[in-house]
């Protein structure tokens, strides 16, 4: 494989294209709403009407607006139709011919589309997410040839570090760095992961990238590879991601076939392989020392940091880690140069970010957005607001992040700005609330995922979170005073300070920042009384027959 | 190996580069509460009652995994330690089911050594008061899981020293709990030795000894670290 | 000085602190020359007397007994003393509290565990009702000083009695902190 022969595959696969073509989501949420089905019956009808040779129906990743899936687009006409049936399918391919559209048609410019970037999902919903000859003619493994076949590593690191690309998975530590770091530890082998154990509730960022764009996560990991001198990478993708699973299988298995992965990457003696790890449901294994742990067939638990993974990872060797959507980003920076993706967001925070809006939000979906686009842009700007009502709070960051009060809307979304008012970016997830939200409700809704998601091993997190949960359970069930109140916050600010992984220490997060913001609401549910009244004496229940129960 | 200089509570303190915080504070007399640490088995890291104040900004670390460095800072003793460690056994105690009256431990159990010193007088958390089995199925040797505080001692010298490893950890959170083989009885279990080297391990009643009642526990613990220093250093001293 | 008034309360516990108590021997005599008993299980007075300025309070709350009486001793006694780990933690009285409620414990205590004619006692106004958790003191009204021990021994009595007679605010540390028994 060389460059003559990636071009022959685009070019063969550009001129195979039929003059149209009919693109149907198959991502996980619209397979949901039937998708498979759907798209069966488009090809169907393509064929029955004839159309065969100008026409194509295809499956395609994600479109973004999840909420309204399946969705259908059109090209060239650049048509989109929502919620499309097996009984309204037919007249998407009618319409093509001046037939009667039935299917529910959507603005693309409507501003839940027109005000989105298109950078990390610049391919999804427009490529074949299963074929890698649609992502080779979408200039896909350019990059990664750019990188082993005209820049040493060093340089490699250095239009990583140029760009100021910073890690996607929440804490934004820069990426040039850390592969810079891995570069230069010593080792006899090193080791790239992807972490694809997307577990906030709310966020399905990655899940959609892998099912819509997975070459692009590849070509992120072998340039990586390149970059510090791996030969092995892993995928770490969670259990309840069995299409991203699937099509991340083929698509490894593609890229091998082509010589694009595998030993001699592009002809030269640059080898990589991709193996996939799957993640058997704990939240935990997100964390780098517990995703390691489960790699290397052991308990996903957490180890303290040092010593960090970039020196001593997988099997003692360093190891670099990286998100996603942070992989999702190398490819373009490699083969069009730092200085556009820098020219993006702001200058602490270059480029752009997925998130995932849910709650009480209109427009339910994928958002792609420059870094430091104010809050109030994505939730109300491009998520068209709480319907009927107003936005309340959005909570970023999931479980580990806060809830941003209304009045604060115009921060820009950036690490540091979020990080100023008591949230975090983390990696995505964006939920929505309106009026009709309880927020001690809603730090213990989030109280009680760490809880449950623990893994057990340091006491602060395996038994504080249980504390937590239950003081939070007391002030809103009415039987906590100021006394409780007062443990609460102790214990947040222990359990944030002494616990072993990021788990545990953003646990306290959302019931933190509720607090802040919210305490009015804590405090109109706390009992005036004593000690023992508040106990809900006289703690009798039944005292067996004889009729004196209470 | 280099010598490294650092300041523990405001004394100059030298260790082996590559030693932990816990081992140099030790060795220079400083005492550092303990509780999944023990001497002859690696770290775990999970007790969190080593943690120590690191560097200027009092980044909390555990001196038990921390390896020393030239001109680090380190502070044992601030208030706001001594406020974590009592929480930290306050939690331990309201996760359980730990009666010091009635335990085999009662004496001799390090979690009972820890709330004194800690100066834990009273539990400020709600008692969880979980129902926990207790496996009596071995012939010499029964768990209570009541007891038990999570510090994976067992598991680590049964794999370490015994090289057995009959013990691990199944489930999560609050149902963490540490089993043998498979989570069958342990007297059913294939792989264990009957060598007690779990029993010696234990910080605390859990791990007991059939026959033995209350306050009668002596875990017998320097024949670990006897074993460890025969072993690696091949003396026969402690 | 006015004499001290001393009173000694005994809830769900074993009076093992009080046998504890009278462990302290001798010096029970130099207590008597500077204090007077007011209340105390040895004695038989009716009620909990008001102006109480100490009481070692033996048990945890068990029953609606020992709520009312708590709740009582509270409000007429300056320092309020957990004494021993009934009181403390709960303990022993507290094992109790995993069977979940009351009823389960009745029904194994009185009905599973019966050797013959098995039933629930159950005498309104006589036998008081069971709470469905056993509780140490502090998860009812405030506590002053802790005292643990099962029993505490003798000279932790001593010491907590010497600094409350001193008119200091009793405190104990180290191994006077020790749950469970011995020293």
């Amino acid at each position: 494989m060389d460059l003559a022969d990636l071009r022959a595959i685009a070019d063969a696969e550009r001129a195979a294209r039929p003059p149209a073509e009919i693109r149907c989501c198959t991502a996980a949420g619209c397979a949901s709403a039937d998708a498979p089905a759907v798209l069966a019956t488009l090809k169907t009808a393509v064929a029955a009407a004839g159309l065969g040779d100008r026409v194509r129906a295809v499956g395609v990743g994600c479109m973004r607006l999840c909420s309204q899936g399946p969705l259908v687009a059109v090209e060239p006409a650049g048509a989109l139709y929502q919620k499309v049936t097996t009984e309204s399918a037919g007249s998407v391919v009618a319409g093509l011919t001046g037939g009667a559209v039935t299917a529910e048609p959507l603005d693309p410019r409507a501003p839940f589309f027109a005000r989105q970037s298109s950078v990390v999902l610049e391919n999804s919903g427009r490529i074949e997410p299963e074929r890698v000859e649609s992502y080779v003619a979408a200039d896909g493994y350019l990059g990664l040839y750019r990188a082993v076949r005209e820049m040493t590593p060093a340089e490699v690191v250095a239009a990583v570090t140029a760009s100021g690309l910073r890690g996607r998975g929440g804490a934004g530590y820069p990426t040039g760095v850390k592969w810079a770091t891995v570069a230069k530890n010593p080792g006899e082998r090193k080791y790239v992961v992807c972490n694809a154990d997307e577990g906030d509730p709310g966020a399905f960022m990655n899940r959609s990238v892998l099912e819509s764009d997975p070459h692009k996560v590849l070509e992120g990991m072998a340039v990586a590879g390149y970059a510090v001198g791996a030969a092995q990478g892993y995928v770490y993708c969670r259990g309840e991601y069995p299409l991203a699973i699937d099509r991340l299988t083929t698509a490894i298995k593609q890229a091998t076939k082509l010589g694009l992965l595998g030993t001699h990457v592009f002809g030269t003696p640059f080898d990589f392989r991709i193996d996939v790890r799957i993640g058997a449901g704990a939240f935990v294994c997100g964390e780098e020392t517990a995703l390691m742990a489960s790699i290397m067939g052991g308990r996903g638990t957490p180890t303290p940091r040092p010593p960090y993974p970039a020196e001593s990872g997988l099997w003692g060797m360093p190891t670099l880690l990286n998100n996603v959507e942070t992989f999702a980003n190398v490819p373009r920076i490699v083969r069009d140069g730092p200085e556009w993706f820098a020219a993006l967001g702001t200058p602490t925070s270059p480029g752009t970010k997925v998130f995932c809006l849910t709650g009480k939000v209109a427009n339910t979906g994928l958002v792609e957005v420059p870094l430091g686009t104010p809050l109030r842009t994505i939730v109300e700007g491009i998520g068209g607001g709480a319907p009927g009502g107003t936005i309340k709070a959005v909570q970023t960051g999931g479980p580990s992040g806060g809830c941003v009060p209304a009045e604060l809307l115009d921060t820009p979304v950036d690490y540091e700005s979020l990080g100023t008012i008591g949230s975090i970016m983390g990696s995505g997830g964006m939920i929505v609330m309106d009026q009709t939200s309880d927020m001690v409700d809603v730090a213990r809704y989030f109280m009680e995922f760490c809880m449950d998601e623990s893994c057990g091993k340091c006491v602060p997190c395996r038994a504080g979170t249980v504390q937590l949960h239950r003081l939070l359970s007391r002030v809103l069930d009415g039987t906590a005073g100021a006394e409780e109140m007062e443990r609460l916050e102790a214990l947040c600010h222990m359990v944030k300070d002494t616990s072993l992984c990021g788990l545990g220490q953003t646990a306290p997060n959302p019931t933190l920042s509720t607090l802040r913001y919210f305490r009015r609401e804590y405090e109109a549910k706390l009992h005036p009384g004593t000690r023992a009244q508040r106990l809900r004496l006289p703690m009798v229940s039944a005292n067996g027959p004889g009729g004196h129960a209470p | 190996m280099s010598a490294v200089t650092l300041t523990i509570n405001d004394r100059l303190v030298t260790a082996a580069a590559g030693e932990t915080v816990l081992a140099a504070a030790r060795a220079a007399g400083i005492d550092v509460p303990t509780l999944c640490y023990v001497d002859g088995l690696s770290a775990h890291g999970g007790c969190r009652l080593c943690l120590v104040e690191v560097g200027a900004g009092g980044r909390l670390q555990p001196a038990c995994f921390m390896p020393v460095a030239e001109g680090m800072v380190v502070r044992t003793d601030t208030d706001r330690l001594a406020e974590y460690r009592r929480m930290i056994v306050e939690l331990l105690f309201a996760e359980g089911n730990h009666v010091c009256s009635v335990c085999v431990a009662n004496g001799n159990c390090e979690l009972q050594d820890a709330a004194a010193a800690t100066g834990m007088d009273h539990e400020r958390f709600e008692y969880t008061y979980p129902k926990r089995a207790v496996d009596a199925s071995h012939d010499r040797f029964g768990i209570d899981h009541n007891r038990c505080v999570l510090c994976t001692r067992c598991v680590r010298a049964c794999d370490e020293l015994e090289g057995a490893h009959t013990w691990d950890v199944a489930g999560r959170g609050a149902g963490a709990k540490v089993v043998t083989d498979l989570n069958q009885p342990w007297g059913e279990s294939p792989t264990c030795t009957s060598c007690g080297k779990c029993f010696m391990a234990c910080p605390t009643g859990a791990i007991f000894r059939k026959g033995s009642t209350v306050a009668e526990t002596d875990h017998g613990r320097d024949r670990l670290q006897f074993l460890v220093a025969a072993r690696e250093k091949k003396q026969w001293i402690v | 000085m006015d004499r001290l008034k001393l009173a000694t309360v005994w809830l769900g516990g074993c009076s093992g602190c009080h046998m504890s108590f009278l462990d302290l021997d001798e010096w029970l005599i130099d207590l008597a020359a500077v204090a007077d008993v007011v209340f105390t299980p040895v004695m038989d007075v009716k009620e909990y007397p008001a102006g109480v300025d100490a009481v070692l309070v033996e048990g945890a709350v068990a029953n609606e007994d020992n709520l009312e009486m708590i709740l009582k001793v509270r409000e007429r006694s300056k320092v309020l003393i957990a004494f021993g780990d009934c009181a403390v933690t709960g303990n022993v009285t507290a094992l109790r509290n995993p069977l979940g409620s009351a009823l389960p414990v009745l029904e194994r205590g009185y009905l599973e565990l019966a050797d013959d004619t098995p039933q629930i006692p159950n005498e309104p106004g006589i036998i008081p009702r069971l709470l469905d958790r056993v509780v140490p003191l502090h998860k009812v009204v405030d506590v002053d000083v802790y005292m643990p021990g099962c029993p505490p021994p003798a000279d932790r009595i001593r010491r907590v009695l010497e600094q409350v007679l001193a008119g200091q605010p009793p405190h104990l540390e180290g191994a006077d902190l020790k749950f469970g028994s011995g020293r």
